[in-house]
C-alpha cells in the first residue's frame, strides 16, 4: 500500500495548482460563467497548451497517458478553482468514449482535434425518462442502408450547446430498459436534424436539450460494436464519477478554509464567532468529512487503479459526496450567516457546485440503492 | 383532550375553503404554482382581497380590526391557505410593526398606521441588522440624533427584505449612548422610505433572484413624532415583535402541503424503473419527514393553545422556529433529490408568464427545485438564527 504519487504527478498536481492560484481568479471566473457559451475559449485554449486536456489520453493518441490518480489531481484543482470550462463533459465523458472505442480512422477524424483543444465535444446519453439508469435508452438508430437514423431526445447534455462533436447512445435493437441493444455513435453537432436548446446550470456550467428527427449517420460513425455500447458507457461514467468526486474534495477543502477564516474575522457580541465552542465544534465535523471524504477519494482511485473492481468502492464515494458533503456546504453558509447566501461571496458559488455534483452521475439515494452490501 | 373539531370550526373552514376557492385570483395562482416571483401588484392585490374579507389582521385584537380568531381558528385558515397554495402574507406590515404600534404607539400613530397596514396601502419593511450586528443585534450603530422637531439618521442598514418595494421603515436606531448596557439607548422609529438621504441598494442572494437590500440613511431628518413609545424603549418592543414574528415560522400548513405534493410527485413514475416513493431510500426520508412534520404539527398546536389560554409565546417559540425551518429545508431538498438532474437547469426566462413553450426546459411541477433549496438555506440564518434559538433555549428554557 502506497498513498505517495510519482514526481510526474506532482508536476502535474503543482502546475494545475499554481495556474489556479496564480491565474484562475474568482472574478473573471464569474465573467467566463456569464458569457453565452458559459466559459472562456483562451482558457480552454490554455489548457490545451498546458497539456492538460491531453492528460487521459494514450500516447500513441497523442495523449499523456494519465489514469485516475492524474484524473483526480487535476480535478481537485479544477474544484479548487471552481473551473468552469467543461472538461468534464469534453475531455472525461465524450473523449472517454472515443478513447475506448474509436478505430484508427475514427480517432483521427473526431479525437485529435478534441484533444488538441481545437473542437469540443459532449456526451448525449441522459434521457427524460431515464433518470440515472444508464441502460433506460429510447433514442433509437434504426439502420438505414449502410448507415443509420437517429431519433428521439437527450436531455441535460452537459456542454451539448457549445460542443462540435456529439457522442451519442441510442438503441439499435430491444426494449427501452434492455441492457443489450446500445449503441454509440460520434455525430457533427450541426447534422441536418438535430435540435439543440442550450442553457445556463444552477452551478454556472451549461446543457442542452438535444433532439435527433431524422438524422442520419454513416456506418463509419458507430462506435465499437452495434448493441455493446452500454459496458463502455459505464465505464466512462465511472471515470466521471471520479472527477466530479475530486473535483467536490477540491471545494471541500476550500470551503472548510474560508469558513474558518470567516469566522475567525467576523466578530459578534464583542469576540470571533470562532470563539463560541457551539462553531468550533461545527467546524471540527466539517474537518472531519472532508478528511473522511478525500479517505474515500484515495481509496476509490487505488482501487480504480488496481483494477480491482471499483463498483462498491465508487458507490461508497458518490454516498459520501451526496450526503455529507453536502452537510459540509450547508455548514460552511451558515457559518457565514447572511453572507453565505449572497451572490457576491464566491462562498455561495462553490455550495452550489458541491450540491449539483450529488445530482450527476447518481445522487446518493440511487448509489445506495445501487451498494452492494456483501453478507 | 380531544382531537375532533365542532361543528363551528368545520363550518368555519368550509367558509374559508370557499373563500380560497372563489376569491384567490387565478393568474398570481399560476405564477406561484410555476414557482414564478410575484411582483408587488401582486402581493398587494391579494392582499386587498383578504383583507375585504376581514382576513388581514389575523392575529389583531378586534378593536383594532382583527379577526379576533381563536388558535383552531388560525390553524384551520393557515391549512386553506396553504391547500391553495396561495401566497403568505408579507410579514412586515401586519406580523410585525403592526403589533408594536397597537401596543406601544399613541392613539395619532394608531389612527395613522393601523388602517393602512390592514389594508396594504403602504408597503412595510424591517430595518433591525447592520453589516456589523447581525446576531448580535444590539451592537448595532445606527444613530438618531435629536434636531429640533428631528431625529437625523445616520448608518446602514442591510438584508432588508423588499425593502425595494417599501413606502415605510421600521427601525432600530441609537437616541443615546450613553448608558449602562448597550440595549438601553435603543429607539424604535418609523421612516417613510422617501425621505431625502436614504438610498436602496439591492443585494442579490445565492440563486440570483432580488430580494434583500442595503437602506443607507445620511442625514436623514424624520420628524420626532415617528418615534414609537419611549425613546430608548426600542430594544423592548423589538424584542416583542421578534416573538410575534416567531409564532407563524413554524409554517406548518406550508409544510403539509409541500409533503403532500411531494408524495405525489414521487407516485408517479415519471422518472426510472419505479416510482421514488417505491425505492427503499427514497421512501425512508419520506417517512422520516412526515414523522417530523407530525411533531412540529402538535408542538405548533400545544403552543397555539397555550396561547390562547392566556400565556404570551415564549422562548419556547424558538423550537417552532428551529424545527419549522428544518423541516421547510429538509423538504427543499427532498424536491431537489426526487428532480434528479432536472435540478441543473437555470431557465430564469421560463419564469415568466409569456415564456414561449419551447423555453420551458423542464416539464416539472417545481420547476425550480435547487432554486428554492438554495434561497431558503436563509431560513435558519434569518429571524434569529437556529444557533441562536438554540442559545435562548438554552438560557431561557433550560436555564443554564
Ligand atoms: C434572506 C435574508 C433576509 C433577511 N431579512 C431581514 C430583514 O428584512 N430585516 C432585518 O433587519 N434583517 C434581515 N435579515 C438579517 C438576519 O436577521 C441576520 O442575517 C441574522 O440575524 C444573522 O446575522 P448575520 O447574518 O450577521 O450573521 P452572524 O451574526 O455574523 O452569524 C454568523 C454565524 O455565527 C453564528 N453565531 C453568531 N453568534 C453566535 C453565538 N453566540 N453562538 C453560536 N453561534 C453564533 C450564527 O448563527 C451564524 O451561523 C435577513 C437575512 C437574510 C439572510
Amino acid at each position: 500500500m502506497d498513498f505517495s504519487i510519482s514526481e510526474d504527478q506532482s508536476m502535474l498536481q503543482d502546475s494545475v495548482a499554481r495556474f489556479i492560484q496564480d491565474e484562475y481568479d474568482f472574478d473573471s471566473r464569474q465573467e467566463a460563467a456569464a458569457t453565452d457559451t458559459g466559459f472562456s475559449a483562451d482558457r480552454w485554449r490554455e489548457f490545451a497548451e498546458l497539456g492538460w486536456t491531453a492528460v487521459p489520453f494514450s500516447e500513441e493518441d497523442g495523449g499523456l497517458d494519465g489514469g485516475a490518480v492524474e484524473l483526480m489531481l487535476l480535478m481537485e484543482q479544477f474544484g479548487r478553482g471552481l473551473v468552469v470550462e467543461p472538461y468534464l463533459p469534453c475531455i472525461v465523458l465524450a473523449g472517454g468514449v472515443l478513447k475506448r472505442l474509436a478505430t484508427e480512422d475514427q480517432k483521427a477524424t473526431w479525437l485529435a482535434d478534441i484533444i488538441g483543444g481545437e473542437k469540443l465535444a459532449a456526451l448525449a446519453y441522459a434521457e427524460p425518462q431515464a433518470r440515472y439508469d444508464l441502460n433506460d435508452v429510447a433514442v433509437t438508430a434504426s439502420a438505414d442502408g449502410d448507415g443509420y437514423v437517429l431519433n428521439g431526445h437527450k436531455t441535460v447534455v452537459l456542454n451539448g450547446g457549445s460542443a462540435d462533436t456529439l457522442v451519442v447512445s441510442a438503441r439499435t435493437s430491444g426494449e427501452r430498459q434492455d441492457a443489450e441493444g446500445i449503441s454509440l455513435f460520434v455525430v457533427d453537432a450541426s447534422s441536418a436534424g438535430i435540435k439543440r436548446k442550450a442553457y445556463p446550470t444552477v452551478d454556472a456550467r451549461q446543457a442542452a436539450e438535444i433532439h435527433f428527427e431524422q438524422v442520419r449517420v454513416g456506418a463509419d460513425q458507430l462506435l465499437g460494436a452495434a448493441g455493446e455500447g452500454l459496458a463502455t458507457l459505464k465505464a466512462v461514467i465511472d471515470d466521471a464519477t471520479i472527477a466530479v468526486c475530486a473535483e467536490a474534495v477540491g471545494i471541500m477543502q476550500v470551503l472548510n478554509y474560508k469558513t474558518l477564516e470567516y469566522s475567525k474575522q467576523r466578530v459578534q457580541f464583542g469576540v470571533p464567532i470562532a470563539s463560541f465552542q457551539a462553531l468550533q465544534h461545527r467546524m471540527v465535523e466539517m474537518f472531519m468529512i472532508y478528511e473522511q471524504t478525500r479517505s474515500l477519494l484515495l481509496h476509490a482511485v487505488m482501487t480504480e487503479e488496481a483494477d480491482a473492481g471499483a463498483d462498491a468502492a465508487l458507490h461508497a464515494l458518490k454516498i459520501q459526496i451526496g450526503t455529507e458533503g453536502r452537510k459540509l456546504g450547508e455548514e460552511a453558509v451558515q457559518l457565514h450567516g447572511g453572507m453565505g447566501v449572497t451572490w457576491e461571496l464566491d462562498v455561495a458559488h462553490y455550495f452550489k457546485r458541491l450540491t449539483m455534483i450529488d445530482t450527476l452521475f447518481g445522487n446518493a439515494d440511487h448509489h445506495i440503492e445501487q451498494y452492494p452490501l456483501a453478507v | 383532550m380531544d382531537l375532533s373539531f365542532t361543528p363551528e370550526e368545520i363550518a368555519f373552514r368550509d367558509e374559508v375553503r370557499a373563500f380560497f376557492a372563489d376569491e384567490y385570483p387565478a393568474d398570481i395562482r399560476e405564477k406561484v404554482n410555476r414557482g414564478i416571483r410575484l411582483d408587488k401588484d401582486d402581493h398587494v392585490r391579494w392582499q386587498k382581497i383578504l383583507a375585504q374579507h376581514g382576513y388581514m389582521g389575523v392575529n389583531w385584537p378586534v378593536e383594532y380590526g382583527g379577526t379576533g380568531w381563536s388558535p383552531v381558528q388560525k390553524y384551520l385558515f393557515s391549512i386553506e391557505m396553504a391547500n391553495a397554495n396561495a401566497p403568505d402574507v408579507v410579514p412586515f406590515g401586519v406580523n410585525m410593526v403592526g403589533p408594536v404600534i397597537y401596543s406601544y404607539g399613541n392613539e395619532a400613530q394608531k389612527q395613522r398606521f393601523l388602517p393602512d397596514i390592514l389594508e396594504s396601502n403602504v408597503w412595510w419593511c424591517q430595518g433591525y441588522s447592520e453589516p456589523g450586528a447581525g446576531s448580535d443585534l444590539a451592537s448595532l450603530k445606527t444613530m438618531a440624533v435629536r434636531d429640533g422637531d428631528h431625529y437625523v439618521i445616520n448608518g446602514t442598514k442591510t438584508w432588508t427584505t423588499l425593502g425595494q418595494h417599501a413606502e415605510w421603515i421600521f427601525l432600530l436606531a441609537r437616541t443615546n449612548t450613553d448608558v449602562a448596557r448597550r440595549q438601553e439607548g435603543i429607539s424604535f422609529i418609523l421612516a417613510d422610505m422617501s425621505t431625502p438621504g436614504i438610498t436602496v441598494r439591492p443585494i442579490i442572494t445565492i440563486e440570483g433572484g432580488h430580494e434583500v437590500n442595503e437602506v443607507h440613511f445620511e442625514d436623514a431628518r424624520v420628524p420626532v413624532e415617528n418615534l414609537v413609545g419611549e425613546e430608548g424603549r426600542g430594544w423592548t418592543y423589538g424584542k416583542v415583535l421578534l416573538q410575534h414574528e416567531r409564532t407563524n415560522i413554524a409554517g406548518v400548513a406550508r409544510s403539509k402541503y409541500r409533503l403532500a405534493r411531494l408524495k405525489e410527485l414521487a407516485s408517479s413514475s415519471q422518472h426510472g424503473a419505479k416510482p421514488l416513493m417505491e425505492q427503499a431510500t427514497f421512501r425512508g426520508k419520506l417517512v422520516a419527514t412526515e414523522v417530523a412534520l407530525k411533531a412540529l404539527e402538535y408542538t405548533d398546536l400545544r403552543t397555539l393553545a397555550a396561547v390562547a389560554t392566556g400565556k404570551a409565546p415564549g422562548p419556547e417559540s424558538s423550537i417552532l422556529k428551529i424545527k419549522g425551518t428544518e423541516m421547510q429545508q429538509r423538504l427543499d431538498t427532498l424536491y431537489m433529490e426526487a428532480a434528479g438532474y432536472y435540478a441543473l437547469p437555470y431557465v430564469p426566462d421560463q419564469f415568466t408568464l409569456d415564456a414561449a413553450d419551447d423555453d420551458v426546459v423542464v416539464d416539472s411541477s417545481e420547476p425550480t427545485t435547487a432554486l428554492r433549496y438554495f434561497n431558503y438555506r436563509k431560513a435558519s440564518i434569518y429571524g434569529g438564527s437556529n444557533e441562536i434559538q438554540k442559545n435562548i433555549i438554552a438560557k431561557h428554557v433550560l436555564g443554564l
